[in-house]
Protein backbone atom coordinates (compact mmCIF):
# COMPACT_ATOMS: atom_id res chain seq x y z
CA UNK A 1 0.00 0.00 0.00
CA UNK A 2 2.23 2.13 1.02
CA UNK A 3 4.54 1.38 -1.89
CA UNK A 4 2.23 2.03 -4.01
CA UNK A 5 1.77 5.63 -2.65
CA UNK A 6 5.26 5.94 -2.86
CA UNK A 7 5.32 4.98 -6.47
CA UNK A 8 2.16 7.17 -7.77
CA UNK A 9 3.14 10.44 -6.32
CA UNK A 10 7.26 9.70 -7.58
CA UNK A 11 5.30 9.77 -10.83
CA UNK A 12 3.40 12.53 -10.40
CA UNK A 13 7.13 14.86 -8.54
CA UNK A 14 8.35 13.76 -11.99
CA UNK A 15 5.49 14.90 -14.18
CA UNK A 16 5.60 18.30 -12.47
CA UNK A 17 9.29 18.37 -13.46
CA UNK A 18 9.29 17.31 -16.39
CA UNK A 19 6.78 20.12 -17.43
CA UNK A 20 8.83 23.00 -15.36
CA UNK A 21 11.38 21.82 -17.59
CA UNK A 22 9.50 22.21 -20.58
CA UNK A 23 8.10 26.01 -19.31
CA UNK A 24 11.99 26.43 -19.09
CA UNK A 25 12.71 25.14 -22.29
CA UNK A 26 9.96 27.31 -23.99
CA UNK A 27 11.64 30.33 -22.19
CA UNK A 28 14.55 29.77 -23.84
CA UNK A 29 13.07 28.96 -27.24
CA UNK A 30 10.98 32.10 -27.27
CA UNK A 31 12.88 34.41 -24.84
CA UNK A 32 12.37 37.95 -26.29
CA UNK A 33 16.15 38.90 -25.81
CA UNK A 34 19.21 37.14 -25.02
CA UNK A 35 18.99 37.75 -20.61
CA UNK A 36 15.90 35.39 -20.74
CA UNK A 37 17.39 32.75 -22.48
CA UNK A 38 20.13 32.82 -20.19
CA UNK A 39 18.21 32.91 -17.07
CA UNK A 40 16.11 30.09 -18.87
CA UNK A 41 19.12 28.30 -18.72
CA UNK A 42 19.84 28.33 -15.57
CA UNK A 43 16.11 26.99 -14.21
CA UNK A 44 16.67 23.84 -17.01
CA UNK A 45 19.34 22.62 -15.18
CA UNK A 46 18.53 23.21 -11.66
CA UNK A 47 15.09 21.40 -12.89
CA UNK A 48 16.96 18.67 -14.86
CA UNK A 49 19.38 18.21 -11.64
CA UNK A 50 15.97 17.59 -9.51
CA UNK A 51 14.50 14.71 -12.39
CA UNK A 52 17.77 13.55 -11.27
CA UNK A 53 17.51 13.31 -8.03
CA UNK A 54 14.25 11.89 -8.15
CA UNK A 55 15.13 9.26 -10.55
CA UNK A 56 17.71 7.96 -8.06
CA UNK A 57 15.04 7.64 -5.46
CA UNK A 58 13.11 5.53 -7.98
CA UNK A 59 16.07 3.43 -8.55
CA UNK A 60 17.40 3.52 -5.46
CA UNK A 61 21.18 4.07 -6.21
CA UNK A 62 23.82 6.47 -5.42
CA UNK A 63 24.92 6.99 -9.23
CA UNK A 64 22.32 9.38 -10.03
CA UNK A 65 23.74 11.84 -6.85
CA UNK A 66 26.95 12.12 -8.66
CA UNK A 67 25.28 13.17 -12.24
CA UNK A 68 23.13 15.62 -10.16
CA UNK A 69 26.50 17.02 -8.63
CA UNK A 70 28.31 16.96 -11.94
CA UNK A 71 24.95 19.20 -13.41
CA UNK A 72 24.88 21.46 -10.51
CA UNK A 73 28.75 22.52 -10.93
CA UNK A 74 28.82 22.77 -14.55
CA UNK A 75 25.68 24.81 -14.39
CA UNK A 76 26.66 27.18 -11.98
CA UNK A 77 30.26 27.15 -14.56
CA UNK A 78 28.10 27.75 -17.66
CA UNK A 79 25.75 30.17 -16.19
CA UNK A 80 28.65 32.35 -14.90
CA UNK A 81 30.29 32.48 -18.46
CA UNK A 82 27.18 33.45 -20.32
CA UNK A 83 26.32 36.31 -18.08
CA UNK A 84 30.03 37.49 -18.44
CA UNK A 85 29.62 37.54 -22.13
CA UNK A 86 26.24 39.40 -21.86
CA UNK A 87 28.20 41.93 -19.86
CA UNK A 88 31.33 42.21 -21.81
CA UNK A 89 30.53 40.81 -25.20
CA UNK A 90 33.41 37.69 -24.48
CA UNK A 91 34.14 35.40 -21.75
CA UNK A 92 37.55 35.41 -21.32
CA UNK A 93 39.98 39.04 -21.69
CA UNK B 1 7.04 0.36 -9.06
CA UNK B 2 10.03 1.50 -6.63
CA UNK B 3 11.79 -1.79 -6.55
CA UNK B 4 12.86 -0.85 -2.85
CA UNK B 5 10.01 0.47 -1.87
CA UNK B 6 8.16 -2.27 -0.28
CA UNK B 7 10.65 -2.39 2.51
CA UNK B 8 10.16 1.19 3.53
CA UNK B 9 7.77 1.36 6.52
CA UNK B 10 4.93 3.82 6.00
CA UNK B 11 6.32 6.54 8.97
CA UNK B 12 9.04 7.07 6.33
CA UNK B 13 7.26 6.57 2.72
CA UNK B 14 4.66 9.35 3.99
CA UNK B 15 7.22 12.05 4.29
CA UNK B 16 9.22 11.33 1.35
CA UNK B 17 5.81 10.99 -0.72
CA UNK B 18 4.83 14.25 0.45
CA UNK B 19 7.75 16.34 0.31
CA UNK B 20 8.40 15.09 -3.17
CA UNK B 21 4.81 16.31 -4.07
CA UNK B 22 5.57 19.74 -2.37
CA UNK B 23 9.15 19.94 -4.11
CA UNK B 24 8.32 19.02 -8.06
CA UNK B 25 5.05 21.42 -7.23
CA UNK B 26 6.89 24.74 -5.79
CA UNK B 27 9.35 24.09 -8.75
CA UNK B 28 6.40 23.80 -11.41
CA UNK B 29 5.08 27.01 -9.82
CA UNK B 30 8.41 28.99 -10.65
CA UNK B 31 9.02 28.05 -13.70
CA UNK B 32 5.31 28.99 -14.61
CA UNK B 33 6.45 31.93 -13.55
CA UNK B 34 9.27 32.12 -15.59
CA UNK B 35 7.08 31.74 -18.19
CA UNK B 36 4.46 33.93 -17.06
CA UNK B 37 5.87 37.21 -15.90
CA UNK B 38 6.16 39.72 -17.97
CA UNK B 39 9.54 41.99 -17.84
CA UNK B 40 13.11 40.07 -16.96
CA UNK B 41 13.46 42.21 -14.07
CA UNK B 42 10.17 39.81 -12.69
CA UNK B 43 10.84 37.06 -14.41
CA UNK B 44 14.74 36.64 -12.34
CA UNK B 45 12.84 36.03 -9.49
CA UNK B 46 10.69 32.95 -10.23
CA UNK B 47 13.07 30.20 -10.43
CA UNK B 48 14.61 31.02 -7.15
CA UNK B 49 11.34 29.19 -5.63
CA UNK B 50 12.90 26.15 -7.61
CA UNK B 51 15.83 26.66 -5.93
CA UNK B 52 15.35 27.38 -2.22
CA UNK B 53 12.16 25.71 -1.09
CA UNK B 54 11.60 23.37 -4.20
CA UNK B 55 15.12 21.79 -3.96
CA UNK B 56 15.58 21.43 -0.23
CA UNK B 57 11.88 19.72 -0.24
CA UNK B 58 13.35 16.92 -2.60
CA UNK B 59 16.59 16.77 -1.29
CA UNK B 60 14.90 16.25 1.88
CA UNK B 61 13.17 13.55 0.93
CA UNK B 62 16.24 11.86 -1.00
CA UNK B 63 17.83 12.13 2.46
CA UNK B 64 15.04 10.25 4.46
CA UNK B 65 14.59 7.50 2.08
CA UNK B 66 18.72 6.75 1.52
CA UNK B 67 18.80 7.14 5.51
CA UNK B 68 15.73 4.97 6.60
CA UNK B 69 16.54 2.42 3.56
CA UNK B 70 20.42 1.96 4.31
CA UNK B 71 19.73 2.33 8.59
CA UNK B 72 22.23 4.91 8.36
CA UNK B 73 22.51 8.19 7.99
CA UNK B 74 23.01 9.30 4.30
CA UNK B 75 23.53 12.74 3.81
CA UNK B 76 25.45 13.72 1.13
CA UNK B 77 22.61 15.49 -0.59
CA UNK B 78 23.89 18.32 1.63
CA UNK B 79 26.30 19.23 -0.74
CA UNK B 80 24.57 19.61 -3.62
CA UNK B 81 21.82 22.27 -1.53
CA UNK B 82 24.89 23.85 0.01
CA UNK B 83 26.49 24.56 -3.47
CA UNK B 84 23.39 25.41 -5.24
CA UNK B 85 22.21 27.58 -2.33
CA UNK B 86 25.69 29.53 -2.60
CA UNK B 87 25.77 29.68 -6.29
CA UNK B 88 21.93 30.85 -7.49
CA UNK B 89 22.16 34.37 -5.88
CA UNK B 90 26.16 34.86 -7.75
CA UNK B 91 24.60 33.65 -11.10
CA UNK B 92 21.33 35.90 -10.75
CA UNK B 93 23.00 39.28 -9.72
CA UNK B 94 25.37 38.32 -12.69
CA UNK B 95 22.97 38.31 -15.08
CA UNK B 96 20.68 41.27 -13.51
CA UNK B 97 23.74 43.20 -13.25
CA UNK B 98 24.76 42.04 -17.34
CA UNK B 99 21.13 42.53 -18.50
CA UNK B 100 21.11 46.29 -16.40
CA UNK B 101 24.17 47.02 -18.34
CA UNK B 102 22.89 46.28 -21.77
CA UNK B 103 19.62 48.46 -21.05
CA UNK B 104 21.79 51.50 -20.53
CA UNK B 105 23.19 51.12 -23.13
CA UNK B 106 20.51 50.99 -25.58
CA UNK B 107 18.90 53.78 -23.42
CA UNK B 108 16.14 51.82 -22.71
CA UNK B 109 13.60 53.83 -20.48
CA UNK B 110 12.57 51.40 -18.51
CA UNK B 111 15.35 51.68 -16.27
CA UNK B 112 16.78 53.80 -14.10
CA UNK B 113 20.08 55.69 -14.93
CA UNK B 114 22.82 54.58 -13.12
CA UNK B 115 24.00 56.92 -9.85
CA UNK B 116 27.41 57.91 -11.08
CA UNK B 117 26.44 58.90 -14.28
CA UNK B 118 23.59 61.90 -13.91
CA UNK B 119 20.34 61.32 -16.69
CA UNK B 120 21.36 63.25 -19.64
Amino acid sequence: MTAMVLSWCLLLAQLMLALAMLCATWRVLRGPRAQDRVVGLDTLYVNAMLLLVTFGIRSGTQVYFEAALVIALLGFVSTAALAKFLMRGEVIE
Amino acid sequence: MIPQAAELPWFAALPVALLLLGGAGLTLIGSIGLLRLRSFYERVHAPTLATSYGMGCILIASMIFFSVLQTRLVIHEVVIGAFIVLTTPVTLMLVARAALHRDRLEKNATVPPSINQPAT
